[in-house]
């Protein structure tokens, strides 16, 4: 009798075959922003500003209901009030909240001290508090744990290094940064799949997140003519030009379309 | 031929091989439920053996532990071949079995620290299956009825059902790893599709083949009907777990339906591969090529000869 080796053989090559063709992750190793001289100092005197509102043209999608069965702690919060999913929050009159509003291009090759302060995203009731946050390049991002129960904390960027930590109640914060710019990298928690948040990082300090009366306001810019852009996880991307003369304000508003089936 | 009739060290690797599937449903539910990730170290969880058993947590950890426990079994099935099974390449398939369990745990580790890069992730996947069958085949080498004295049939047909059966299982297997890819989004499912079609083109040839020369076997009658009972569960199942899949999309978690129609999807598709293993070596085992056949007929429809 043959002794059936042949059939290995045969289901070795295909794995091998198979693995080189699928798709490598590609690595990305973080290195700070190259800092390079301020093209012009930014004169406060002199600054103007852009503001507005960002709303949603159509029926909003209904918010689902998160069944938090699997976390009697994070349940137990919830028991009066159910939590929902926060991809689409929307104000009164249709505005929208957590849209990240920022300058896309325009402020140049200026560089700007990222802030000391860290920005905080809590776990709460098994959910980001804010559901999307937004920092400075190397400014610090304090992650908390209010819950009674463990967290992973695993953002999935493109353009930065991943990491995955965990942290059990009552451990101290975790202390992250982000050295390069990216809008936005989505966060997951994989012991509860249902929280998920987005962290915006800039190389400048003129971005700012909507809440639910959809408002925004970027101070302190220079006279020049800049690409605002407005970033939504569900919506996607709008984005318009903006010319701002010396101590002028501008205001300007963002419509996403409510995507079909909603 | 050499051989040993050890009914214990069958049954005991029917025992490894009924462990392993369960793991593979363990695995299953931990990429359903996209908590591959809930355990950031390893080998130890939480840096302990008993980390909190909530959320993902639960599934990481319970296949962990049932991955160790086959791990286990595997170490005392390839002992217990080394010391009592004469065939010595029966002996070394146990070693290769050894062998596989060990790499899929290290490919399970790398998994984690290094949050889950497709190849490896696909790699873990698909070497589950491999592992699988390989069990699978040892349990039947160790069986009574391969090691006992069997009626030989001649194919005198071409091609051979050897062949086709090999091609069968190259093609699962391949699928397999297209089913793996899809999951871990490497690719979409269109390669997936494309390999369903090949397959059940395959399997189809195959069991025809197999009722036109042998109708009279009933083994091979058998092995007929565990193709395609396999496959055309497999079929629906993958059908429901597409439309699970897509049904559940909008929902902020994994829905159960989805999480429950995608592992039952995972864990037939190792059974399909397991099964075309078993049928491709039973044929290896009962039916010898007849040579004048390879220069006289390229005919499917070959006439029956029995020989011992």
């Amino acid at each position: 009798m043959r002794s059936p080796y042949s059939l290995y053989l045969v289901m070795a090559a295909a794995l091998a075959f198979s693995l080189l063709s699928c798709g490598k992750k590609e690595e990305t190793t973080e290195k700070a922003p190259a800092v390079t001289p301020a093209a012009a100092p930014v004169d406060l005197a002199t600054v103007g500003s852009v503001s507005g509102t960002v709303k949603l043209d159509g029926p909003a999608p209904k918010p689902k209901k998160i069944n938090m069965a699997a976390e009697p702690s994070c349940a137990a919060i919830h028991a009066s009030s159910p939590a929902f999913d926060e991809e689409v929050v929307e104000g009164e009159g249709g505005t929208l909240a957590n849209v990240v509003v920022y300058v896309k291009e325009g402020a140049g090759n200026r560089a700007f001290e990222p802030p000391k302060t860290p920005v905080t995203l809590d776990q709460k009731g098994c959910t980001y508090i804010p559901h999307v946050v937004a920092l400075q390049a190397s400014q610090p991002l304090d992650v908390i744990n209010s819950d009674k129960t463990t967290h992973n904390i695993h953002p999935v960027p493109k353009n930065n290094r991943e990491w995955n930590k965990s942290q059990p109640p009552g451990a101290p914060n975790i202390e992250e940064v982000f050295g390069r710019e990216e809008v936005a990298i989505p966060v997951k928690c994989n012991v509860h799949p249902w929280m998920k948040s987005y962290i915006a990082v800039f190389k400048h300090p003129y971005f700012q997140v909507t809440k639910t009366n959809g408002s925004f306001e970027l101070k302190n810019l220079p006279a020049g003519t800049y690409t605002i852009e407005a970033w939504h996880e569900k919506y996607g991307t709008t984005s318009q030009t903006v010319t701002l003369a010396a101590k002028e304000s501008k205001t300007v508003s963002f419509v996403f379309k409510a995507a079909s089936g909603d | 031929m050499t051989t040993s009739k050890k009914p214990g060290l069958h049954r005991f690797a029917l025992f490894t091989a009924g462990c392993t599937l369960l793991l593979l449903v363990a695995g299953a539910l931990v990429t359903s439920n996209d908590a591959g990730l809930s355990v950031p170290d390893w080998p130890l969880s939480y840096g302990s053996l008993t980390p909190p058993m909530v959320g993902g947590i639960r599934y990481e950890h319970s296949h962990r532990l049932i991955a160790s426990f086959v791990g286990l079994l595997t170490i005392v099935l390839a002992v217990w071949l080394w010391l009592r099974e004469p065939r010595p390449w029966v002996r070394r398939l146990g070693l290769v079995a050894l062998g596989a369990v060990i790499a899929q745990g290290v490919l399970g580790g790398l998994t984690v620290w290094f949050f889950l890069p497709v190849p490896i992730s696909v790699a873990h996947a698909s070497l589950a299956q491999l592992f699988f069958s390989t069990v699978i085949s040892l349990a039947l080498f160790t069986s009574r009825w391969w090691q006992s004295d069997l009626p030989q049939l001649d194919d005198s047909g071409a091609p051979r059902v050897r062949q086709l059966g090999l091609w069968s299982v190259a093609a699962i297997f391949l699928q397999l790893i297209l089913g793996a890819a899809l999951r871990h989004k490497g690719f979409g499912i269109v390669p997936h599709l494309a390999g369903a079609a090949v397959v059940t083109f395959l399997v189809f040839w195959t069991a025809a083949v197999l009722r036109r020369r042998f109708p009279e076997s009933a083994v091979l009658a058998r092995c007929r009907v565990l193709l395609h009972a396999l496959l055309g569960f497999q079929l629906l199942l993958g059908g429901a777990a597409w439309w699970s899949r897509v049904a559940a999309r909008e929902f902020p978690q994994p829905m159960p339906v989805m999480v429950w129609l995608t592992v039952a999807h995972t864990v037939v598709g190792a059974l399909v591969l397991a099964g075309a293993v078993v049928v491709a070596l039973v044929c290896f085992r009962i039916l010898n090529p007849a040579r004048e056949a390879a220069l006289a007929s390229h005919s499917e429809a070959a006439p029956l000869r029995l020989s011992r």
